[in-house]
């Protein structure tokens, strides 16, 4: 598929953070929309359907892993990259054990988190051209 | 003896003080003695008091048994005295009222009754007849006294008084220690004579030879004024006055406890004669008699040593294993305060340190973000004046957040490092379920993931989410190593006192200058990919956790690494 037809979404409370790299994605052709809480993620999730969502694990209000786990239960195929601030490897290890595609953890190579979501977005296409499998676990 | 009544009287309250204040060798010491005397005063109190108590009461008891028998003979020697003279003043008044005076004055007659009591009683010297004027008118014996003249002694003055006289020992003419018996008769028609008889004193020793005294013990005779009646073996001759003085007078023979003339400590029992101007006395020493209770005593102190000895032993050790147990119980209570204390320190500076790392990493994040669209933003705008300027101190900015990462992931890997909880996990199990993160991924590729894990394998005492990034990396690592429909093998086994686990795959293999460095933070070979910090983090967790970790690889054959964990936990995994 191509990157410009992905469809992202970026959750984060930190809005100068997210923004900026939405803008930055846009730059290099990947269109990426926003949300700065886990309710308007999820509704944005539930409209819109995204290949992929770069969640924030901490946030006031529905954390991160409450929208992951919500996200997999509503909408199994959309692949989440979880965003960690803090040094805790539990919240990785429990978001992938909820069925995260992957965790990476702030500041973010852009980079890297493009590659992450190509390859999610790749395995999310596969995963839903194999009968029987849903995403992530 | 003061003190010891304070220690007893509060040892609780001293020993509670001692404990609150004292240094704790000192502490220990004072703790120590203190535990020690009590024991040692409660268990040698009772002892001491029972064996002196035990002392006297033998000591009496002995000294009755000795002193009864004593008495009791000194007793009846009086009485066997006081018979022998009794029987000879008899005697002697009999033959002064059974015959008259012609017939005592006639030599012959006199000399016959003479011969007759020497017969009858043993112990007769002489006889003699003296009329009213002090005259001897008739004597048998063996010296010559006929015609010699006592008025003026003393003797026949109390004869002529009392009608009776028994003298006291004494030499008089014949120089040699007799008693005199005199009698006075006087008939119906006023006249007066007397009769007086010698006793030999051999009569005297022999009584006292009846009591068949030990050869120290002593018995003699003396008269009231002290003077010697019978020969004394340590007092006196016959006739001296006594080295010992007179036992004060009862009418009861007594015993007396009393150091003679000689220093030696002696029992004396004596008995006053009512009759006459007596004292029989018998002196036994007391060492001789109380034999017997010098080897009791003697046993008795033996034992009692013995009690002591072993009271102080005993309290010895049982203070020593008493203070030992407090010492070790104190020091664990110590040192698990002094580790709970530790944990909780390095927790909330572990808590801090998570803490701070994230507050840094989220404007951080804000900082690389912005800078990076900056970058972004002037590599497509047409060349600029300042644009190299510019472009550096993007640069610049980009590099200084790149070190805060470097930061922020220490203190994180330090927090870490204090997250470590230790519980009873199944080694196999979390393999599978780390595994199975990755299992749709590795089916996507068509990569072989074996897991080959011993079903006999031990639980271990370990850090379960640890592990789990542990296996995470792992596999990661060999997903990212192997080409599509490669093969990633993991084996876990029990080897020795540790569980082995290997991953190995099939994949690209290292050179030998990238395997000296695998476990170094930020060494990637991902290109850009990796954030270098995998198998370093996994280095120091496996560390942590007292395990090892290995690696083999063979450029084009595959790597394979192995961890080994202990089955339980080390002291200085804390």
């Amino acid at each position: 598929m191509n990157a410009k037809d992905w469809k992202i979404l970026l959750v984060d409370d930190e809005r100068e953070f997210i923004t900026t790299l939405a803008e930055r994605l846009e730059l290099r052709g990947i269109p990426a929309r926003v949300a700065f809480d886990g309710e308007s993620a999820l509704e944005a999730i539930v409209a819109e359907e995204p290949h992929v969502v770069v969640l924030d694990v901490l946030m006031p209000g529905i954390k991160g892993l409450e929208v992951l786990e919500r996200v997999k239960r509503t909408n199994p195929q959309v692949q989440v990259l979880l965003l960690t601030g803090h040094g805790s490897t539990r919240d990785g290890i429990e978001g992938m054990r909820l069925g995260a595609y992957d965790y990476m953890m702030k500041p973010l190579n852009i980079d890297t988190l493009i590659e992450k979501m190509e390859s999610a977005i790749d395995y999310a296409l596969k995963a839903a051209a194999l009968p029987g499998t849903s995403g992530g676990q | 003896m003061r003190k010891l009544v304070e220690l007893l009287g509060h040892p609780l309250r001293g020993l509670q003080s001692d404990v609150d204040e004292a240094e704790s060798p000192v502490r220990y010491a004072l703790l120590r003695r203190k535990i020690f005397a009590l024991m040692a005063a409660a268990t040698l109190i009772p002892l001491l008091a029972m064996a002196v108590l035990n002392y006297y009461e033998h000591q009496s008891a002995m000294a009755r048994e000795i002193q009864n028998p004593l008495r009791v003979l000194v007793n009846k020697t009086k009485n066997s005295f006081e018979l022998f003279l009794t029987e000879r003043s008899s005697t002697v008044s009999l033959i002064a009222s059974a015959y008259t005076y012609p017939e005592l004055a006639d030599e012959k007659k006199l000399a016959r009754i003479f011969s007759v009591m020497k017969k009858e009683f043993k112990g007769f010297v002489d006889l003699g007849l003296i009329d009213e004027n002090g005259t001897q008118v008739n004597y048998v014996g063996p010296y010559s006294l006929q015609g010699k003249n006592y008025a003026e002694q003393r003797w026949f003055q109390e004869v002529r008084l009392k009608g009776k006289y028994v003298s006291d020992v004494f030499l008089g003419f014949r120089k040699f220690p007799h008693v005199i018996i005199a009698v006075q008769h006087i008939t119906e028609d006023g006249r007066t004579w007397i009769l007086r008889a010698t006793l030999d004193t051999s009569q005297f020793e022999r009584i006292i030879a009846s009591m068949s005294l030990e050869p120290d013990a002593d018995a003699f005779l003396v008269n009231g004024q002290g003077i010697m009646q019978t020969s004394s073996n340590n007092y006196g001759k016959v006739l001296e006055k006594s080295t010992l003085a007179l036992p004060p007078q009862t009418y009861e023979p007594a015993v007396l406890t009393m150091v003679d003339p000689l220093g030696r400590e002696v029992y004396l029992a004596y008995a006053y004669f009512p009759e006459a101007d007596f004292v029989l006395m018998a002196v036994k020493p007391r060492g001789s008699v109380l034999k017997t209770w010098y080897t009791v005593r003697g046993d008795l102190l033996f034992i009692f040593a013995l009690g002591v000895v072993a009271v102080f032993v005993t309290a010895y050790r049982v203070t020593d294993v008493l203070i030992g147990r407090m010492k070790e119980s104190e020091e664990r209570r110590e040192m698990a305060l002094r580790q709970v204390e530790h944990s909780q320190k390095l927790s909330s500076i572990g808590r801090l340190a998570a803490g701070v790392a994230h507050e840094i990493n989220n404007p951080l994040a804000i900082i690389n973000e912005k800078a990076g669209l900056v970058q972004d933003i002037m590599a497509r705008e047409a060349d600029f004046p300042a644009r190299v300027k510019i472009a550096a101190q993007v640069e610049s900015i980009l590099y200084a957040v790149e070190r805060c990462r470097g930061i922020t992931h220490r203190m994180l890997g330090f927090a870490r490092r204090m997250d470590v909880s230790i519980e009873d996990i199944d080694v196999g199990e979390i393999i599978k379920e780390t595994a199975g993160f990755l299992s749709n991924e590795a089916m996507h590729r068509k990569v072989d993931v074996r897991l080959e894990i011993d079903p006999e394998l031990p639980r271990i005492q370990s850090d379960r989410s640890q592990l789990q990034q542990v296996f995470l990396n792992l596999f990661n690592n060999a997903l990212a190593a192997v080409a599509d429909g490669g093969r990633i093998v993991t084996t876990a086994r029990e080897f020795e006192d540790q569980v082995e686990i290997s991953v190995r795959d099939n994949g690209c293999g290292m050179s030998d200058e990238t395997l000296k460095h695998i476990f170094e933070p930020f060494f990637t070979t991902k290109k850009g990919k990796g954030t270098g910090l995998g198998l370093s983090i996994t280095y120091g967790i496996i560390k942590r956790l007292g395990g090892d970790i290995a690696v083999e690889s063979e450029q084009g054959v595959g790597t394979t690494l192995i961890i080994t964990l202990p089955k339980g936990q080390r002291e200085a995994l804390a």
